[in-house]
């Protein structure tokens, strides 16, 4: 049986596709954005988190530790991830849920079964399930997958997705995905590598096949300031998208600083500490800029 | 729409009235029936004391008022009605002190009742005769908070009015009570005595309504003549004008029609102070004729709808103006509040079937916007065959955070109505009134007599029958829970014990039911329900079409996430002993807390979908209904359940030690059928399948409340989803939601105590959340737009 790893799995999803939907997280991704506002997804294997503030003091992950990477520290538990081996143990026997795994395994018919639990609510509203991530390519199979059990099923599927990834996967998955949220974070490759870790060709590449296609796309840029949001940029947004074969409607998300105690969880370094939200304003000036390329923008 | 400056000034003036409390009524009914003869039926004497009250009660029409009549002698003023339950001069000082709903009682008051009021009705009043009837069982559990009375100080009402007083005035109800009495068979039917004295009665109250207009008209004609205001002088003319028809005559346009509810309103509240929630019931329904004529007739429609649209705001600032009456004792503790539940339904189906939704029940939506007020209350009816533009537009109240109107699922309160027998169309003319009862309006007398704490049962299983507040042995010995081989073993004590208190307590209200039959007939508000009047009986003794009586089962959500535990930490993963949950809860979870976030955090629980948990939901669910349902009431009628708490989860929290659910001591329990406060780990959809899990068409009404953030509800497509997860709700056959679209102070609250939070879900930027999963920035980030966005 072919199993996935899924790091949350979200109901009354409203803000990720038509209707409402149940969003499937799926860990992993090739991308380390700097600004990524799900750091637990990034890795593709479970990882534990800690939240000092549900901590109540008891020791018990201490106790439980047996690779000896928990030692005590001025406000609680401190993490050794060099020696930590995300096993759990750590998270089983802590009952007030500071420590948790972040990542377990499930099975196809695991996850179709949640997934099923809200089908009135789909009905209703004409929403559906989100394979969101991480990168849920990145899981490749077991998107796919799921993917098509949901459309033997009848029900709606998007695939929020980064891109990267081979065009042979995006295309089979093609058939089985009502609507892809594609992210779009900038034009020049230099700067996406330097950003998020890698080149974006294969991003605009698959873009452009997807446009080619006519699938319906929704084109979703994050606004982070001081990377993708000044005037070439946006020049070099608009020019690329409203020269696709099928100019992609678009959303614009501000960036928001909101995963910063995510990474302390995690132990790990978030790389923009302090940079500030984009203004309402700003994002509507950026909008306005782009429609005058004839495009649909959504902000 | 905007709002005039008279409305303006009348809405002020109702909010910074200070409630306060009136001997006017008490002195005139110690008088009256200081007076009276012996040689009087009971009905007749009680329809006499009406007319009195009608006849010598003061008489007040404010400055700029359209809508005219008070229950006191002016806004806010409360009455008090020592027949039923007489207050002592201790009692009239709590009420004036306490921190919370208190009553200004001034020194006239205080001597008044100190040298006639008190003095006389002293083992007089009902409450006093109530609690020397009942046995010493029943007032062991109520004192031990396993149930509470509700008419221990106010009389059975729970009734709402249909559109038969838009059609009939007082004279027509006084020749339809002629045609019953001369059709009366003294030859045969040997209750014939018994009806004429019924019929005289609401004979005697209906003459009496009409007098309390003309007196209304008098005052009016009185005041115009000393107006120096042009303008004013010719409304209170107006004012006379209609007071004259009406409630003599049915009223003859949209004016007449609110001022002649507002007369019988008035009446049936100063009769009695009946729990609860009297009102017009489908008010857009019953308007709608009134409403068209209105805009045909005038010359300039424009102006009709804002006469008609100021008329509507004054009809409701009248009904702010009316503070519940003032409790004592455990009932003020069970229901602190000076809301009297009246429910405006709007919308839903028409006798016909066919949509119910006019252009008043737009206009009422806006109205409800517009005034902002706590009374009256508001609802939405919604069928399938409703529009959602209609529910979209009750959402946009919603969200601006008030708690107005709730949602109904219409088409489930008529199934709920006809499974207990009520033809269809009368079922359709229902709806529902308090919080979420189901009714037929104008036609039944569906009574609540008490809230039901079912956890507390379970704190008696758990413990042989005895109370460890008091270390009283309340109910039987189910048997000592250390020896329980399994769960089955518990369940069967958790029976016996509820089987015990259901017992007693429907033994309780047998007795109460006729003491009211006996005592305290009331012939107004008999004339009102079908069919009264026809069989001559009064609406406490089997004269309406139907009559039904409810127990309300409080703490859904606790008693299901403690079965669950036990179950699962005791029975199954064995994690924990019996004795060492009870030594604990015993310790309040004192050097235990580890041990109780196991019980929180790893117990499968309500409200989040999960079979493990629900199942045990509904077999309580299956419990309950099957010791109460169809069970017969005094009247001809018969027991049916509802689930909901007012605030009652308080007082019986209060009085329930810790529990198996990891809830702490004397803490709230769970309120309506909503999930334990923070329980609910999934978002919204998952409560509303493990909610409809219930078979809520077998009940007479459940509450579900809802939190959502305003950011959730900012857009179009927010009030779309929030629509869309109405609609399938009721799809589920849910019966009720309601939606509370929380401020900041609230998620400053989350802040301070996350674990009762944890269900409190935020939009935070292309996404949503749980709030008590991010950040503090981030929190406070989201405090400080929502204070932004508040309306």
């Amino acid at each position: 049986m072919l199993n996935g790893i899924v790091f949350d799995i979200k109901k009354y999803s409203i803000n990720d596709g038509p209707g409402i939907r149940t969003t499937i997280f799926l860990k992993g991704c090739p991308l380390r954005c700097w600004w990524c506002h799900n750091p637990e997804s990034q890795a593709s294997q479970p990882q534990v988190i800690f939240r000092p503030n549900r901590c109540d003091l008891c020791g018990a992950c201490l106790e439980a530790c047996e690779h000896s990477a928990l030692s005590w520290g001025l406000n609680g538990p401190l993490t050794d991830r060099a020696v930590c081996e995300s096993c759990g143990a750590c998270a089983q026997v802590c009952y007030a849920e500071a420590r948790q795994l972040v990542g377990r395994q499930m099975s196809l018919p695991e996850v179709m079964a949640e997934i099923k639990q809200d089908i009135p609510f789909y009905d209703e509203s004409g929403g559906g399930v989100t394979l969101s991530g991480g990168e849920p390519l990145f899981q490749k199979e077991f998107s796919l997958e799921i993917l098509k059990a949901c459309h033997k099923q009848d029900i709606h599927t998007v695939l929020d997705t980064c891109g990267y990834a081979s065009w042979q996967i995006i295309e089979q998955a093609v058939p089985f995905v009502d609507l892809f949220l594609y992210d779009l974070k900038v034009i020049d490759a230099g700067k996406h590598k330097q950003y998020t870790g890698l080149s974006n060709e294969c991003i605009l590449v698959n873009l452009q096949g997807l446009s080619r296609l006519g699938v319906n796309v929704l084109v979703r840029i994050p606004v982070i300031p001081g990377v993708n949001d000044d005037d070439q940029e946006m020049q070099q947004i608009g020019e690329f998208l409203s020269a696709l074969p099928n100019p992609p409607p678009l959303e614009l998300l501000a960036y928001h600083n909101i995963a910063a105690a995510k990474y302390a969880g995690l132990d790990t370094e978030y790389a923009l500490p302090d940079l500030k939200p984009p203004a309402f304003e700003h994002i509507q000036t950026l909008a306005a800029r782009l429609r005058g390329f004839d495009l649909s923008v959504k902000a | 729409m905007p709002i005039s400056d008279r409305v303006r000034k009348l809405r002020q003036q109702s909010l910074d009235a200070r409630e306060t409390l009136s001997s006017e009524r008490a002195e005139l009914l110690t008088e009256f029936y200081a007076q009276a003869s012996n040689l009087v039926s009971t009905p007749v004497q009680r329809a006499r004391s009406f007319a009195t009250l009608m006849e010598h009660k003061s008489i007040y029409i404010g400055t700029g008022e359209l809508i005219v009549g008070e229950k006191g002698s002016a806004p806010k003023v409360a009455p008090t009605y020592p027949e039923l339950c007489c207050h002592s001069l201790e009692d009239l000082d709590i009420l004036d002190s306490r921190e919370k709903t208190s009553f200004k009682v001034d020194a006239h008051t205080r001597q008044a009742y100190a040298d006639t009021v008190i003095p006389f009705w002293q083992g007089r009043s009902l409450r006093e005769l109530l609690f020397l009837e009942m046995t010493d069982e029943w007032k062991a559990a109520y004192e031990a908070g396993i149930f509470t009375e509700f008419m221990e100080q106010r009389a059975p009402g729970h009734t709402v009015l249909d559109g038969k007083i838009y059609h009939t005035g007082m004279l027509d109800f006084i020749a339809r009570i002629d045609k019953s009495l001369e059709g009366l068979d003294f030859l045969n039917d040997p209750q014939a005595y018994s009806k004429q004295e019924e019929l005289k009665a609401m004979r005697i109250t209906a003459q009496a309504l009409i007098r309390f207009g003309e007196r209304h008209a008098e005052e009016a004609r009185c005041q115009a003549h000393t107006e120096n205001d042009p303008i004013r002088r010719l409304e209170l003319e107006k004012i006379a004008e209609i007071c004259t028809h009406v409630p003599a005559n049915a009223p003859r346009d949209f004016w007449e029609a609110l001022q002649y509810y507002w007369f019988v309103h008035l009446g049936v509240t100063t009769e009695l102070n009946t729990w609860d929630s009297f009102c017009p019931g489908h008010l857009d329904r019953h308007l709608e004729p009134f409403f068209q004529k209105g805009l045909e007739t005038s010359e300039v429609s424009a102006d009709f709808r804002s006469l008609a649209e100021e008329l509507l705001h004054c009809f409701w600032i009248k009904f702010n103006n009316q503070p519940a009456p003032p409790k004592v004792g455990v009932t003020a503790a069970e229901s602190g509040t000076y809301t009297d539940f009246a429910q405006i339904n709007i919308g839903g189906l028409l006798a016909d079937g066919s949509d119910g939704i006019s252009d008043v029940s737009y206009l009422l939506l806006d109205v409800i916007e517009d005034m902002r007020l706590l009374q009256p209350s508001s609802s939405i009816q919604v069928s399938k065959k409703n529009p959602d533009r209609f529910v979209k537009r009750a959402a946009k109240i919603i969200r601006t955070g008030f708690g107005q109107p709730s949602i109904f699922n219409a088409d489930m309160v008529v199934q709920e109505m006809v499974r207990v027998g009520k033809s269809l169309p009368d079922a359709r003319d229902g709806g529902t009134s308090g919080c979420v009862e189901t009714g037929a309006f104008g036609k039944e007398a569906y009574i609540l007599t008490g809230y039901f704490n079912i956890p507390k049962i379970l704190e008696l299983a758990l413990h042989n029958g005895l109370d460890p507040r008091t270390g009283q042995q309340l109910g039987p010995q189910s048997g000592d829970p250390a020896h329980f081989a399994a769960f089955e073993d518990l369940y069967t004590a958790f029976e016996q014990q509820m089987r015990t208190f259901i017992d007693i307590k429907i033994k309780g209200n047998n007795l109460i039911e006729q003491l009211y039959a006996t005592y305290m007939p009331a012939p107004f508000l008999s004339l009102l329900v079908d069919d009264c009047i026809l069989k001559g009986k009064d609406y406490h003794s089997g004269g309406p079409r139907y009559d039904s009586s409810y127990i309300q089962g409080v703490g859904m959500g606790t008693i299901t996430d403690c079965l669950s535990a036990i179950k699962e930490h005791v029975f199954e993963k064995n994690d924990l002993s019996m004795p060492q949950m009870l030594t604990m809860l015993e310790a309040d979870f004192e050097g235990f807390e580890r041990q109780r976030q196991l019980l929180l955090n790893k117990t499968p629980r309500y409200g989040n979908d999960d079979p493990r948990a629900d199942d045990l939901l509904v077999r309580v669910f299956e419990t309950y209904y099957g010791l109460i349902e169809g069970r017969p009431n005094t009247r001809g009628g018969r027991y049916h359940i509802n689930l909901l708490p007012t605030t009652c989860h308080i007082y019986f929290g209060s009085v329930t030690g810790a529990t198996p659910d990891g809830r702490q001591a004397w803490t709230p329990l769970s309120e309506g059928i909503s999930p334990v406060q923070g329980a609910d780990r999934h978002g919204p959809t998952a409560v509303l399948k493990s909610a409809a899990r219930m078979d809520h068409v077998r009940t007479g009404g459940t509450l579900l409340n809802q939190k959502f953030t305003p950011q959730l509800l900012k857009d179009e497509d927010g009030l779309n989803k929030l629509v869309q997860l109405v609609r399938s709700y009721f799809k589920l056959d849910g019966h009720h939601i309601q939606f509370n679209v929380v401020d900041a102070e609230t998620l400053r609250l989350a802040q301070k105590n996350p674990a009762r939070y944890r269900d409190l879900i935020v939009r935070v930027a292309g996404y949503s959340d749980y709030f008590c999963d991010l950040s503090l920035a981030l929190q406070e980030e989201i405090i400080a737009r929502t204070e932004h966005q508040e309306f």
